[in-house]
């Protein structure tokens, strides 16, 4: 039990709010195909773009993280798209061929 | 989400009880049910079905997304024996959180359960400090009424997803009187898988964990632990 609070990200999001860095918190709400990470997945993300966690395995944390940045600037919750990369070539997405939605909010 | 938000869920999820948060995703306003509040609220319904198989999701309307939080799965095993020295590394494989209490210290040493948790006390004393729920199996495994059978009164009590009872057919009879006396109702008692583990003829310590290990699953996974209505 001790092991899994300590590598938790929900526990990491409070610790980090608690430590007075400024927080967002991003969560895997919808997924279709062959999502890499299972709805309710959480990425913690603090004002200085450190995170802990995962909602893609790595495909598009980079961008989650950047959306996050302006979550927190904004204190504003907002919801991100990905879709499979080939399609959308210039942006980030999945290789995996899946699609995401990631709902990131200010943890206030 | 409020801060004191997220430190309410982590609050339920570290006592290991099940809530829900529930986002409007479009506003961000957010509010935690926790499951023994889950009955009274609006979406009781399809909060009670989120308890019972752990997922999370978004609503049909598209806007309202459930982070459902279940306590992770884990086995007590009552008795250091044979049959534990084999279950506790098999069930760790398969996710599970495990402990082991005997109160026979020739039993329950680190040399002979070098990864368990191991507590060597009664477990009358044990459970007291850290109750069962209905996320966690039970199987008593010592043979002795004086140490099985409080705790499996306990997991009836608890809701426990999963109770197992070593022994053979008339060893089980004699427990079934001596928990009838103590006040345990039939339909209770039948709760109880007795002789434990699934039947695959399973003769050494190893193939008996592997039989109990499948039975637990089989209740895990078909019927979820969040079904009980006890705890």
């Amino acid at each position: 039990m001790q092991t899994l609070m300590q590598t938790d990200t929900l526990v990491t999001a409070e610790a980090w709010r608690k430590e007075g860095r400024k927080v967002a918190l991003a969560t895997v709400v919808e997924t279709w195909g062959s999502a890499p990470r299972p709805v309710g997945s959480h990425l913690v993300i603090d004002e200085a773009g450190n995170f802990e966690g995962s909602v893609s395995g790595g495909c598009v944390e980079g961008a989650v993280v950047g959306e996050a940045l302006e979550v927190i600037g904004a204190g504003e919750p907002r919801m991100l798209e990905f879709g499979v990369a080939d399609e959308t070539a210039w942006r980030v997405g999945l290789s995996c061929g899946g699609k995401i939605k990631v709902f990131v909010e200010p943890v206030s | 989400m409020r801060g004191e938000l997220l430190e309410a869920l982590n609050e339920e999820r570290a006592a290991r009880r099940a809530a829900i948060l529930v986002t409007d995703t479009l506003s961000g306003e957010a509010r935690l049910v926790k499951k023994s509040d889950a009955a009274g609220d609006p979406l009781a319904e399809e909060l009670s079905r989120r308890l019972r198989s752990g997922r999370s999701g978004m609503l049909e309307d598209g806007r309202t997304f459930l982070t459902v939080s279940v306590p992770p799965a884990r086995l007590v095993m009552i008795g250091a024996v044979h049959i534990s020295q084999a279950l506790a590394p098999m069930a760790r494989l398969a996710g599970l959180d495990t402990t082991i209490i005997d109160p026979r210290t020739a039993f329950a040493t680190e040399e002979r359960f070098p990864e368990a948790e191991l507590i060597a006390e009664w477990p009358q004393e044990v459970l007291k400090a850290r109750p069962l729920d209905a996320y966690t199996a039970l199987a008593a495994l010592t043979h002795d009424p004086k140490i099985d059978d409080y705790p499996l009164q306990a997991a009836l009590a608890a809701g426990c997803f999963y109770i197992g009872a070593l022994g053979s057919r008339k060893t089980h009879g004699k427990r079934v009187e001596r928990l009838t006396e103590a006040g345990i109702a039939a339909g209770e008692l039948e709760r109880i898988h007795a002789p434990i583990g699934l039947d695959i003829g399973a003769a050494s310590p190893a193939e008996i964990a592997v039989a109990v290990l499948a039975e637990l699953i089989a209740a895990l996974r078909q019927a979820p632990a969040a079904a009980s209505e006890t705890a």
